[in-house]
């Protein structure tokens, strides 16, 4: 019981600081080294401690102090109960969707068996959704409550656009549910040990479809058009400032990361290495380092790639970002529920029919 | 631990949901709406039921809801106290002869059901994904398919009203 709670305690605290404390920040400044190289710029170099810059890293640093300290200016016709709701129902999805993810496999580990995931839900990828749909509340309010134009119709766009793009994002995935017939992420990621069975080379129409929607659903270029700056100066948060401003920005990154660690393990082999199987990785390491050391480096290992896989991801959305321009309103609709919605239906009863077959 | 947590949800549903009922302010009400769904939806995980669960903050709290807040905000309802229809009585009479029924057939389905036996085993599988997917393409399956055609029925007939409106407009 108590080395239950610890170790879900363990994994918590490590997946927090993980998200919140690296990614979270250390994204802020990866954005803008990106979009300083794809611009040909030099980019964030200024903030140095003593001299030194650290190619710009200080910058994250620099921005937290600065939010920290900076006013929190709540508009005078604002709501202030929902405006200050808002940016919390934001950022909450964000965080604890990470629950579900399973960031390496299992392991015997001094006669424990350590399963790296925070809760192995029955309904495991659908959490997710119910969480993204919770979040879509955090932008509508945020419009909505600021009381100013700019922000209620960045709040009408992201609400219209959130919800379509759910329904695509949720058809696309259940092509990989009925190939790996389950839910669970865990499963869904054990099953992917064999590189031929990576959920890409089954699911390659799904994958093309759920990044899409998905980035669609973060609101980030070319989906943009809640927060568009040429148009609506920044769209549902234009009346934020200081803590709560950062945590839509945070919200943002986070989901990024979530976006990048679903992809993971839905297409790309959660946890795995090509070509190398969880017992050939167990073998190798128990030659030198016993059982115990050898499940440890092996969930090590694993951990390792897994994020490194996740910031492949956040890489490529990022580029993605700094290279097409922004859709149309009536594109991005058009663009839903006229070709994803039926290309996902398309794909669901191709894998139905095919799975059927064989 | 557990009854702690089944208490507390208890409260928010039953606080929340007379929020929603007493306030004048629409997205108050909504948002109050958003929240009973929400503490309801944890109830059913508590009863191990994490697909309706889940499913019940997918499609009520996080689709529908989102709807009614968007409808709210495009026609931009005043925040300020709604004026009360003129007949009040009627629609306090209807509210009540509604939750009447409502109730009547609580208390059969109910006395159907007859008290839970103390100490039943529950099947392991219970509420589980494939459990209730496999209830309702077998058990269930034609009061399923009479729904989702009752559904298509909904969806046809948005469309078909949504469209005319359009046509009148041009017209």
């Amino acid at each position: 019981m108590l080395a239950d709670l610890i170790e879900s305690l363990a994994k918590i605290v490590f997946i927090f600081t993980v998200n919140v404390g690296v990614f979270a920040p250390i994204l802020g400044w990866v954005e803008r080294k990106q979009s300083a190289v794809m611009q040909d710029r030099i980019g964030a170099n200024r903030a140095d401690i003593l001299g030194f810059t650290a190619i710009g890293l200080f910058h994250s640093l620099a921005d937290a102090v600065k939010l920290l300290t900076k006013e929190d200016f709540v508009p005078a016709n604002a709501n202030k109960f929902f405006h200050t709701l808002a940016p919390f129902i934001a950022l909450v999805p964000a965080i604890s969707a990470f629950a579900i993810i399973p960031f390496g496999g299992r392991y015997e580990l001094f006669g424990r068996e350590i399963n790296l995931v925070i809760a192995d839900l029955d309904v495991g990828i659908l959490y997710v959704f119910a969480l993204a749909g919770l979040a879509t509340y955090g932008t509508v309010l945020a419009g909505w409550s600021s009381r100013s134009n700019w922000s209620l119709l960045g709040g009408l766009r992201a609400s219209a656009q959130m919800l379509s793009y759910e329904v695509a994002m949720g058809l696309s995935i259940i092509g990989i549910i009925i190939v790996y017939g389950s839910l669970r992420l865990t499963d869904i990621g054990a099953a992917q040990e064999n590189f031929f069975r990576w959920g890409i080379f089954l699911q390659p129409v799904g994958f093309i479809i759920y990044m899409t929607c998905a980035i669609a659903e973060n609101k980030r270029i070319p989906f943009d058009i809640p927060e568009a700056e040429s148009e609506l100066v920044a769209g549902y948060f234009t009346e934020y400032s200081g803590m709560k401003f950062v945590m839509f920005w945070m919200a943002e990154f986070l989901e990024m990361v979530t976006i990048s660690a679903i992809v993971t393990t839905l297409f790309f082999g959660a946890w795995h290495i090509p070509f190398v199987t969880d017992a050939m990785l167990l073998s190798w390491f128990s030659g030198f380092a016993g059982p115990n050391g050898a499940a440890a480096l092996a969930m090590a290992v694993n951990i390792a790639v897994f994020f490194a896989k996740v910031s492949f991801f956040i890489w490529l959305q990022m580029t993605i970002r700094w290279t097409l321009p922004r859709f149309r309103y009536d594109q991005v609709m058009r663009m839903c529920w006229k070709m994803l919605l039926p290309l996902s239906l398309i794909n669901l009863s191709i894998t139905g029919l095919v799975v059927l077959l064989l | 631990m557990e009854l702690l947590i089944f208490y507390a949800f208890c409260v928010g549903a039953v606080v929340s949901a007379l929020l929603m009922v007493t306030t004048k302010r629409p997205v108050r009400a909504a948002m109050s709406l958003v929240a009973t769904m929400s503490f309801l939806a944890g109830l059913y995980a508590l009863l191990n039921a994490h697909l309706i669960a889940v499913l019940q903050l997918i499609v009520y709290a996080g689709a529908i809801m989102v709807l009614f807040l968007f409808v709210i905000m495009l026609l931009n309802i005043e925040e300020k106290e709604g004026k009360l229809a003129k007949n009040v009585f009627f629609i306090q009479l209807a509210g009540t002869v509604v939750v009447g029924i409502l109730m009547v057939a609580m208390v059969v389905v109910m006395n159907k059901i007859g008290a839970p036996v103390a100490g039943a085993a529950v099947d392991e599988t219970f509420g589980t994904t494939k459990a209730v997917g496999w209830m309702l393409f077998t058990k269930y399956l034609l009061p399923f398919e009479i729904a989702s055609v009752l559904l298509l029925a909904a969806i046809v007939g948005a469309v078909i009203l949504a469209k005319r409106r359009i046509d009148n407009s041009k017209a």
